[in-house]
Formats: C-alpha cells, structure tokens, sequence
C-alpha cells in the first residue's frame, strides 16, 4: 500500500456506518476491502468517485463505499453510467455488476458499453451462479451444473466472458480473483488507469450456492498448475515451480515442459497485441483435467481508443465554434416567418 | 379565356398517392406555402407504415390533408374540398372523404390497366372514363407525361425525371388555389444546394405545372381564401415534434441546465431526436441509445449527475421503460418522459394516432408508483406542455410524462412563437452543503421541503457522498430500510408529493363556451381541435355546452371537480375506449358519459358534434 500522506484519505475514509450484508465467508468481502484500500492511492478526489451497480448479491457493494451511489436496476447500471459519464466526464466512475447482472439481463448493455469505450471501470463479480435468488445456474455456470432450476443439469452452454469482451472490441480486459488481494488490488489500480472502459473480471467464490467453484485456481496445492499469470513482456510461464511454459505454433498454442524449450522460444505476453488476446482468451477448459490450459490472470489485452463521452462533448464544442452558441429567440422563429399587423 | 377567382373562406385539399410519390412533401410545401401568405390551418398527414409499400396498390396509399381558411381553422377538416390523386388506388381509397360538387385533380398516368389492377378495381374499367364521378368536378391531367415532355432535354434520367411529377401537381394546385411559387423556389434551392440539375428540373416542373393550369382550360374556376384574422404578432409554421424539441431546449435554457436526450428510434417520436441532435451548440447532448432500456436508464444517470435527463418513445418503448420510470420516481430524481402515442396494443399501427396509453403512464408501473403526467392539445401546444414537464420535473425532483400522439407529432398549425423572456424561468435546487447532517455527519439526501421535495446532490459536490437505490429507503438519510412503518410511511410521502404538484399548475379554464350549463366537452390530447370547432358550432346553433381541455392529467387542477359539477353532463371524447373517462369517474363518481374512437384517425367534427346532439335530445 502506498504511503498515507497527512490529510491523504485511507481505506477507512471509504467505509460507510452501514453494516455489511453479505454472507460470513463471501468473496464479496475482499473484494470490498481491497477496493476500499486502492481508491484512496489513485488521487482522485472522494466527492468525484462513482459506484453503481446492478442488481444482485455483488450489486449491494455501493452503500458500503462512502462515495456517491447508484444501486439501480437489474442489468442496467452500464447504461446509467454512461449517461452520467456524459454528463459529468470528470467523475471516477465504477460499475459494479455479476455475471447474471452483466451478462443475462444486462448483456445487451455491456457489449455496446464496451464499443463505446466510455471511460468506466467495470468490476464484474463471476461466481458462477444466480445467489440472491438463491441458487440458479447463471450464464457463467458450467454445462450440466445441478441446480434448484436445473435438477437434471443445465442445459445452458456458458458465456466466456473473456472472449465477449474481446469480440465487444472491449479496450482493456483482465482477470483476477477475490483470494488474490495483491493482485486483485495491482489490476484495480491499473484498470483505474486505463482511459477508457476497463473491464475486470473478478473470480468470486459464493461460499453458500456455489462453493469451491474456483477451488483449484485459489488453492495454494492447485494453483500453480491450473492458473497462468500474464505479465507483459514476460513468457507464459506456469506451475508450482514454473516448470510448463506456453509457446506458440503458428496460431496454436501448445504447453511445454520448461526442460525441453528456452524462456525465448515462449509465448512473450503482449497486452497491446489483439491478436494473440484472442487465443488467450480461449483458455477456458477446465484447467483442473489432463491436458487442458490453465487459466490465465492478467491484463489479456488493452488499446487506446477515443472515449464516447469526448467525442461527445467534442461535437458539442465543435457545434458551438462552428453555429455559435445557441440562441433561444433564433431557434423559436426558425426559418420563416410572418407578422400579423 | 382565364379562370375566374372565385373567393371562400377555407378549403380543405386531400394530396394523396403513393407512400413514393412525394406525397407528404408536396402537401407540407403546399401548407407552408399558405402559412407564409397569412392563413390559419390544420394538417393530418396519414402514411402506410412501409417506407416504401407496394406500388400502387391501397395498402400503399399515402395522404397529406391540410384545411386552410381565413377564419379560425380547429382541424385537418372533416370533408374535403378537392382530391389530388396520384392514381387509382389513392382516388379509390379516398373519394369517400370528398365533398359532393368537389374537385378531383386526377393524373390519369396512373390509372392505366396495370394501376386499375393493383388498385384492385375489379371492373378494370378507370372512374375516370366512367360515369361513376358524374357528382364531382373531375380535371384530367397526364402527369406523367407531360412532366416527361418537360424535362425531355435536361439529361436526366427517367427515374430523377419520375421523381419530380409532385412539383407539376404541386404548381397546378397553387395556381387553382391563387398562391404564388415563391416559398417552394426558395425551398428547392436551399434543399438542393449542391445538386444545380435537379433544382432547375424541380423548379421547371413546378412553374410547367403552374402555367399549365395558367393557359389551358382544363378548369376554369380558382379559388382565393384570404389572410386570416389572428391575433398581431409573428408567426411561423410549427409541427408538433418539432415544437416538443424546442420546448425541451427552452426549458433547459431557461433553468441554465444542460439537456441530456436518451432515446431509440421509434415512430412517431425519432423526429424529437432528429430535431434535438441539430442543436448541439445549445450543449444538447442527444445519446441514440442501444434500446429503450438504456435510452431512459442513461437519462436516469444524467440527472443523477446534475443535466437534466429526456428520454422519448412511443407505447411500446415505454412499455420496456416502465421499471426505469420506478427507479427515478424512488431515487427522487427529475426524468422527462415523452410518449409520441401511436395505435396499440403491441407493435400496433405504428403510423397512426391513438390516445390509449393514458393508463399505461398512470399505472404502468409495479408498486404505488405515481409519476406527474401533462398532454399537449394542439401541434405549437407540445412546445409549452414539453417545457411544463421540464419544469415540474425539476421543482418536484420527479419523473413526468409528456404525451402527445401520431396526429399532434406530424401535424402542423400556425404559431405566434414567444421571445424567450416571455418564457418562465425556474431553477433547480441543487444542495451545495451538508446543512443537515444525520448520524456520523452524514449526508441526508432525502431530507424535503415543504413540499416534500428534496434537493438535487449531485456528485463531484465536496462533502455531499451519499447513496441512491431502488430498494426502499428510509426518509431522510437513504438508507436501506425493511421496516413495516417505514415504507407506508414513503409510500405516503411519495403519494402526497405528486398530489402537491396540484399548487403549481395553472386551474382548469373553459376553452370555449358559459362555466356552467347542460353538456361540458372535455378532452385531453389532440382531440382538441374537434372539440373545439363542434362546441363553437353548436354554441352558434343555440346549445348550451361548453369545452374544457384538461393539459394537467395527474394531478388533476385543483378545481377540476367543480368545473365538471357545473354540468348536467360531462361528454368525455377519446382517442382509446374510456381512460380518462375512468379516471373521471373513479376519482370523482361523476356518471361521464364516454365517446370512443379507435380506428387510428383522429374525430371528426361531427362525430362529436352528433353525439352532443344526441345528448341534448
């Protein structure tokens, strides 16, 4: 954590006297806190900060920040936040969504949100699994998964949420996960950075509906194996001693024992690479079975693209310079008129 | 031998052709034209939902009808006075409209065996070779052809040469109607500014068609309908989308707020959005939104961030906003809601006008969920109804409906416009300090006034950090709360603060006629017009009846009760089957009396003026 300069906000600044709700052991709770510990290092201004959100267990997360807040509607906060982002572009805005939120009911407003590219960090908590109205399988959760609405297994084949994005033309999306805080908190702070729509998915463990469902990816005994951390400029390296690496045949990834092949023969990350993000994405097996690729954490990918509310207030200036500015008695005579005596 | 000019006091013309034939433009220009010269008038423009239906037949027939006089002008016309027809199928859909002894100005190109065909005349023989039109005064015009024989060396081709057929028929008419060609010349060249060709062939066709009237004998009587008496001032010509816009950048200007225009294309309100999106140098900020969803949702977040937000849609747009329109009226946030209502239930008839979504804007919500809601009467009244619902809006820190509908949207009258002083200002409240902290300092968002309403935070405001939501809050801080007393107690506040919006509107007047008597006409929305022109006519005839126009549909005026108790018998005409005759009655236990139209045109005089008789029997 960065140094608390005198008069600088801490992480207990952003707390609210509101008692949290959620579940004991929800995953919720750190990303809450980590959340609560990265926004005072960002420099920006308490009254300018933003939370909106959806509706569902994760949509709750803006009464405990003590900023300004939005719980609004089911699926809808990306809309609202974009017409507050064009209203006021200075505020730091943050939706907070799940994966029913943003990816069922609100799907349709999250891919155009992410072509527009309005400049808003999204955190997308996925834990796999409809909790607040306890227990159905989500558009995340996996193939055949039995549930209260699915006692003979869903029928559903689940969203990639990686590679949505990335098919949005989404300008930077990364992963990470509620029991990783150091790196949850390192894409936070660099999500916060990238001007335009950051895109975060947040693995999330619903401890009641859905517990363990990331197990292999968090567990000191598994992760190694089943998870590959991207860095830019660095090899795909994994397992508990770095001892696989991943290394590219033309278009096909292919795993490698580190024995056999040097760090430079490897698949070097590249976030600023489209490409190669969307074969990245696509490590979305089980990572738990024989064979298949680990899921990768990181920044997948980001760009520079113009922002929409810019642009918009750019048109705006621009109507200005070109008709000057508005004027109501010109506007209400209009082109032609006549005068009655 | 020239035409004699005959003089009248208003007449009532029917173009009507093919949805490609140029039809609206023509009688837009037409109605223009006579506006200029000093004429009051009334439009209805009447199109298939198809941009461009199959040729010809009757399913693709569209009309522009537009009454002009020198006296006082309420409707499009019951009757018409002339037909212009493109082809069989327009004359077929549309004699029955005109008056007996009236013009038909026919272009016989269009009634060859093919168009007989599609127009579906089984006999194959064309109403203009039979005897069939021996009642009306019928001039026979080949169109077509002699627009050909106009342009033939211009180097166009036959289709650009097709396309002007309108300006023949268009300069026929102005010359049978005494009105000179000026304002459509000045049209076409500002329209076709970088296309010199096709302004000379337009230009060309129009005065060909003007000099055809001019040196054959084809008819030999003219009409003249002189200036209208209206009241001094400066007038334009205003249709009712066009007027909403403009009422919703005056409201904006005149509170110093910043308009933010959330909408999806939706006949018939997209025009809203075509017009708004023009005005950027005002810091209009107008968002075409991914569907109905965002377009309010963005809206919502505008005004949580301090703009004033606008979103626009017709029945089945608003039908997909209504869990919105929950959400601002609990974050206590101002949202103006334009409904453009067309003909419904679902995808309806999409062109045409209907009144029935009323209770839709009344009740279409889940929950006790009541939102402001005001209705424009005639095409220049959308203006100042969209600037009202701007300005309650904000007062009150609501949402509130605007309605207008199909008819009011494209028609178009006269309009003395105000200066912009004349207009009143009002200003939002916006909190700039924690004057009323709660527990821990916090801020109080949901702290009110007087008159329940509570100010406007918004963020980026130092010291003001509070959170908003859809789950029911307690009064004053905003937060979550479950309790039982509580949310009676909300539901009560929120009630009780639409209800005093009843103080800040204007009592309900008598439009026309005594403040008591037998019948009271009482209308919303755009049967205005009829209404109107029926009660003047009946009052004329002896009657005792009055009209009132209720623009204030929730709240109620104060004194709306009383108004209506001053009648043996309120008669209440509707575009739908009897919603605010519901609302009446259920509010009031007045034993109304409904009359209902839903066949997706407006009423006719009559219709209404039959029904009062009918009563007074």
């Amino acid at each position: 954590m960065a140094e608390v300069l005198d008069g600088a906000l801490t992480a207990k600044d952003f707390e609210t006297d509101q008692e949290v709700r959620w579940c004991p052991g929800c995953g919720d709770y750190s990303i809450l806190k980590q959340v609560q510990k990265v926004i005072p290092e960002l420099g920006v201004k308490r009254e300018d900060v933003v939370f909106v959100s959806g509706i569902g267990c994760s949509s709750r997360f803006p009464y405990y920040m003590n900023t300004y807040g939005m719980h609004s509607i089911h699926g809808r906060a990306p809309a609202v936040v974009s017409g507050l982002k064009i209203t006021n572009p200075d505020l730091s805005v943050w939706m907070i969504t799940g994966d029913g939120d943003a990816l069922s009911i609100g799907g349709n407003h999250l891919i155009h949100m992410l072509r527009r590219n309005f400049d808003i960090n999204i955190l997308l908590f996925n834990n796999q699994i409809y909790g607040l109205t306890k227990g159905q399988y989500s558009p995340t959760s996996e193939e055949g998964k039995n549930t209260k609405s699915s006692p003979m297994g869903s029928l559903d084949h689940p969203f990639n949420p990686a590679a949505l994005c990335i098919g949005a033309d989404s300008t930077f999306y990364a992963r990470t996960m509620d029991r990783d805080p150091i790196h949850l908190r390192t894409i936070l702070s660099r999500a916060n950075a990238h001007k335009g729509t950051s895109m975060v998915e947040i693995y999330q463990n619903c401890n009641v509906f859905n517990d363990g469902a990331f197990f292999g990816m968090t567990d000191k005994a598994t992760k190694g194996e089943q998870t590959l951390f991207v860095e830019h400029g660095q090899p795909l390296v994994y397992g508990a001693n770095k001892e696989f690496g991943i290394k590219l045949d033309g278009f096909t990834p292919v795993i490698v024992s580190m024995d056999s092949v040097s760090e430079d023969e490897l698949w070097i990350h590249d976030e600023n690479d489209r490409g190669k993000a969307n074969i990245l994405v696509r490590f979305y097996q089980d990572p738990s079975l024989e064979g298949n690729f680990p899921r990768p954490f990181g920044i997948f990918h980001t760009e520079e693209r113009a922002c929409y509310e810019d642009l918009l207030i750019d048109q705006v200036e621009t109507a200005k310079v070109k008709f000057g500015r508005g004027d109501l008695n010109e506007l209400l005579r209009g082109k032609s008129t006549w005068t009655i005596d | 031998m020239s035409a004699t000019l005959e003089k009248t006091n208003e007449i009532t013309i029917l173009f009507a052709g093919d949805s490609g034939d140029g039809i609206q433009l023509t009688g837009t220009q037409f109605t223009d034209t006579n506006a200029l010269f000093g004429n009051d008038l009334s439009t209805f423009p009447n199109f298939p939902a198809e941009i461009r239906a199959p040729l010809g037949t009757l399913a693709g027939v569209s009309g522009f009808q537009v009454h002009f006089g020198s006296i006082e002008i309420f409707t499009p016309g019951d009757e018409c006075d002339a037909l212009v027809v493109m082809n069989a199928a327009a004359l077929k859909a549309n004699i029955k409209t005109l008056k007996k002894g009236g013009i038909i100005i026919a272009n016989t190109d269009g009634f060859d065996a093919k168009n007989l065909r599609l127009a579906k005349v089984e006999s194959g023989v064309s109403a203009l070779d039979d005897d069939s039109l021996n009642d009306y005064n019928v001039y026979k015009i080949e169109v077509t052809k002699l627009t050909k024989e106009c342009l033939k060396d211009s180097g166009l081709g036959n289709k650009d040469i097709d396309r002007t057929k309108n300006m023949f028929v268009l300069g026929y008419v102005l010359w049978m109607f005494d009105r000179t060609l000026e304002p459509t010349l000045k049209y076409l060249s500002e329209k076709f500014k970088k296309k010199p060709e096709i302004i000379d062939a337009n230009s060309k066709v129009l005065k060909a068609g003007y000099n055809f009237g001019d040196t054959t004998e084809t008819a030999t009587t003219r009409f003249s309908v002189g200036k209208a008496k209206m009241p001094k001032g400066t007038y334009r010509n205003i249709m009712g989308n066009q007027a909403a816009a403009m009422g919703l950048v005056a409201a904006t200007q005149r509170s110093g707020l910043d308009l933010f225009y959330g909408s999806y294309p939706i006949t018939p309100a997209s025009d809203i959005l075509h017009e708004l999106a023009k005005h950027k140098n005002f810091g209009v900020k107008t968002f075409q939104a991914e569907d109905e969803i965002a377009a309010v949702a963005s809206a919502i977040g505008a005004s949580f961030g301090g703009a004033l937000g606008i979103t626009a849609s017709s029945g089945p747009g608003i039908a997909l906003k209504g869990e919105a329109i929950g959400l601002a009226l609990m974050l206590e946030l101002p949202l103006v809601i334009v409904n453009v209502q067309r003909g419904g239930p679902s995808t309806g008839l999409p062109t045409k006008t209907e009144q029935a979504d009323l209770l839709q804007a009344v009740y279409g919500r889940n929950g006790e969920a009541p939102v402001a809601i005001v209705a424009a009467a005639t095409p220049a009244d959308c203006f100042k109804m969209a600037f009202e619902a701007c300005r309650l809006a904000v007062e009150h820190m609501t949402p509130v409906f605007f309605l207008s509908d199909g008819y009011l949207a494209n028609g178009a009258e006269p309009w003395r416009f105000p200066n912009s002083d004349e207009l009143p200002a009002f200003k939002a409240n916006f909190a700039t300090s924690n004057d009323a902290p709660g527990e821990n300092e916090n801020y109080r968002p949901y702290v009110r006034d007087e008159n329940l309403v509570r100010k406007w935070a918004i963020p980026g405001t130092l010291g003001l950090e509070h959170r908003v939501g859809g789950i029911e809050k307690e009064d004053g801080t905003g937060n979550i709360s479950y309790d039982p007393d509580n949310h009676q107690h909300m539901v009560d506040t929120r009630a009780k603060k639409i209800a005093n919006i009843s103080n800040n509107i204007p009592l309900q007047d008598i439009e026309l006629g005594e403040e008591k008597g037998k019948v009271l006409i009482l209308g919303w929305g755009s049967t205005f017009g009829a209404i109107k022109a029926a009660t003047k006519e009946l009052i004329a005839e002896g009657h005792s009846v009055s009209h009132a126009q209720i623009r204030y549909l929730f709240p109620f005026p104060k004194n709306i009760e009383a108004v209506l108790r001053s009648f043996d018998t309120v008669l209440v005409p509707e575009m739908n089957m009897g919603q605010l005759d519901m609302m009446i009655r259920s509010k009031f236990l007045i034993p109304t009396i409904a009359l209902n139209k839903v066949k997706g045109i407006p009423f006719s005089k009559n219709e209404i003026k039959d029904k009062v008789l009918e009563i007074l029997k």
